[in-house]
């Protein structure tokens, strides 16, 4: 059994008002594995980028803990402390144009982490472990002293991937790293991924709406919905034998590059059933996990051929 | 044969630039008969929202510079007309869906008035008769409780639910011709689902002829009778929505295919991908604009441009691989077993 990374336990997250608080998330539990990729799916307002941001520590939490090789991420820390775990644990965010500060080279940006971190202190060093990054990721020495404006949409990509490795990070949270790219730049960024996963033992989580890409990346995939996590279960699994009612219809809404199937193609509308507090995860298998009551389990399981 | 609605011939378009003249179109030529959709796919900067724009003279002058062609709309061509004229035709014959409902929509107006607007400037009719018009619509657009929603705001809906308001919008004058640009991209998938639906219901009750823009193919697989590869400026490749899929000829084509993973894919061999990006079109490139990408490019690629081969009566490609001198090269293997994997699901299921 491979050794869990992160551990999720229970997490909330509320935002506004404590009187009348939006749930973002939900109370959700899951772990993730050294060296694997968990895919987290879910529609726009399903809380994940929020559940990206919570572990990081972008967002104080409302409750729950999140592990880290065992120590709490949210825990008050010395700034030694702090920084130590900021070198694990890095991000790549979803828009490459946002993301990167405009009035900063490359070089400059993905050299940031050093300065803080007070690495590399000898010029030359610096310089050569800025240009083994941008080798890594596909890009060349000259490109450091450009400005980000000067970069298309992959290159940008590129760049932030970059600047997420300057501090040989064991886990990587991608938040939508290829939403706002091109079709057939996203295939570049991810086969970039992949390969740097294979190279440096990286662990992912990998939050994403299009589903064709995450069951390609993934090794498995949570699936979430309005703040809780409803399935979670290895990519294969979720894929071809989908027990909870949300991810069917998820799945059936997925077009694909096939025009005659595609004719063909009914969707199946999703109604949601409140789960009251006896919900709890049921297993379909020894991977594979369904949240829910006791007696919607049993109706979906029914529904369900495997 | 059905009418044909639209035709575009040797399309143009440049942008005057401090850094230069940008050809965005560079001669685009298609046609549309009533009742079909036209899907144009392409990555950003092929010129495939230009085009969609260029249609409804939506193209601001200066910087835009309509260099060339003729738009063939109902026999009349539309390039010299006047804005006046124009006006007639927008939103009345030609109606535009944009991708983004959050900032196609009027934040300060109602609902209800945005409909009700296109109605009475094109439709001779009376205020009540424009509103019971408008509700109408919203309930054929599938949004529940159409009196309480006409008189909403567009904050007061969900994203989907604003697509729908601009699709009734696109609607309110009957257009014959519905250009959508980018409609499902910022939506989530099972909203997407619902959205291709609905247009592709309001097509078979009114016969609207429809072009959409995507860069989805899946989306084109589901909504499409015929497809129009762009690339830089360029249709490279033409044909039937099953042509471009079971049967494509461009290298591009081949490497949108290649780059999509699709859900039987085996994770552990890489995505195809098409490296570099797309050239400049301050100064396109000499010969086939698409050949320092290809790895089929041959010599000649860099010295002439291919024109359009026929590959079927109605199945064009822009690439010299399909002339007769040119070697055989067959279809790169991933795409290949895809399409054989499609197929043979196929056969399965008629047994």
């Amino acid at each position: 059994m491979a050794k869990k990374l992160v551990e999720i336990k229970n997490l909330k997250q509320y935002f506004g008002s404590p009187s009348n608080p939006i749930k973002a998330v939900d109370g959700i539990s899951f772990d993730i594995y050294e060296g694997e990729t968990l895919g987290l799916v879910g529609e726009s307002g399903c809380g994940k980028s929020t559940t990206g941001r919570s572990i990081i520590r972008l967002y104080d939490i409302t409750g729950g803990e999140v592990l880290f090789n065992g120590e709490n991420v949210h825990d008050k820390k010395s700034g030694k402390d702090l920084k130590k775990f900021n070198r694990e644990m890095q991000m790549i965010f979803q828009d490459p144009y946002a993301s990167l500060n405009p009035r900063m080279t490359a070089g400059e940006i993905i050299a940031e982490g050093f300065v803080i971190h007070g690495l590399y202190k000898n010029k030359k060093e610096r310089q050569e472990k800025i240009t083994s990054l941008l080798e890594a990721v596909g890009l060349n020495k000259e490109h450091a002293n450009r400005y980000a404006h000067e970069f298309s949409g992959g290159q940008r990509q590129r760049i932030g991937i970059a600047r997420a490795l300057s501090l040989d990070p064991s886990f990587i949270i991608a938040d939508e790293p290829i939403s706002a790219l091109d079709v057939s730049i996203q295939a570049q960024v991810v086969n970039l991924l992949k390969q740097i996963q294979k190279d440096r033992g990286l662990t992912y989580l990998f939050i994403a709406h299009d589903l064709s890409m995450v069951k390609y990346i993934s090794d498995r995939i949570a699936v979430m919905y309005s703040g809780k996590i409803v399935e979670v279960g290895p990519a294969d699994d979720i894929y071809n034998s989908p027990v909870h009612p949300y991810t069917k219809s998820l799945l059936s809404a997925i077009p694909l590059p096939d025009p005659i199937s595609e004719t063909k193609r009914t969707r199946i509308p999703y109604t949601h059933e409140e789960q009251d507090e006896t919900a709890s995860f049921h297993s379909v298998n020894d991977k594979h996990f369904v949240y829910g009551k006791e007696k919607s389990f049993q109706k979906w399981m029914s529904n369900t051929s495997i | 044969m059905s009418e044909t609605i639209l035709k575009v011939k040797d399309l143009k378009i440049n942008f005057k630039t401090y850094a230069g003249i940008v050809q965005a179109v560079r001669g685009v030529n298609f046609e549309l008969n009533v009742g079909e959709t036209l899907a144009i796919v392409g990555e950003s900067g092929s010129g495939k929202s230009v085009t969609s724009n260029a249609l409804m003279k939506l193209i601001p002058q200066p910087p835009g510079i309509y260099e060339s062609g003729e738009i063939i709309f109902n026999g009349r061509d539309l390039i010299p007309l006047t804005d006046k004229e124009m006006t007639k035709i927008r939103g009345n014959d030609i109606a535009m869906i944009f991708q983004d409902p959050m900032t196609s929509l009027n934040p300060t107006m109602k609902v209800g008035r945005q409909i009700t607007e296109v109605i009475l400037k094109h439709k001779k009719v009376s205020r009540s008769d424009a509103k019971n018009r408008a509700i109408e619509l919203l309930t054929q657009v599938g949004i529940p409780m159409p009196e309480k929603r006409y008189n909403q705001y567009p904050h007061e809906f969900s994203g989907g639910m604003r697509q729908r308001v601009v699709i009734a919008i696109a609607l309110a004058a009957d257009p014959k011709l519905l250009i959508a640009d980018e409609p499902t991209t910022a939506l989530d998938v099972t909203i997407q689902a619902q959205i291709l639906e609905l247009m592709k219901e309001i097509q078979k009750k009114s016969n609207t002829s429809i072009i959409f823009i995507t860069h989805d193919l899946g989306v084109v697989a589901n909504i499409a009778d015929r497809v129009a590869v762009m690339y830089a400026g360029q249709i490279v490749e033409y044909g039937t929505v099953n042509e471009i899929f079971y049967n494509p000829k461009h290298p591009y084509t081949w490497g949108l295919l290649g780059s999509m993973p699709d859900l039987d894919n085996n994770s552990d061999e890489l995505l195809r991908t098409i490296p570099g990006s797309p050239p400049d079109l301050i100064h396109p490139p000499k010969g086939d604009a698409f050949a320092a990408r290809n790895e089929f490019a041959m010599a000649i690629d860099y010295e002439k441009e291919p024109p359009m081969f026929q590959v079927s009566e109605t199945h064009f490609a822009k690439t010299w691989l399909l002339h007769p001198d040119a070697p055989e090269i067959p279809i790169p293997d991933a795409v290949a077993r895809r399409i054989e994997g499609f197929l043979a699901k196929e056969d399965q299921v008629n047994g």
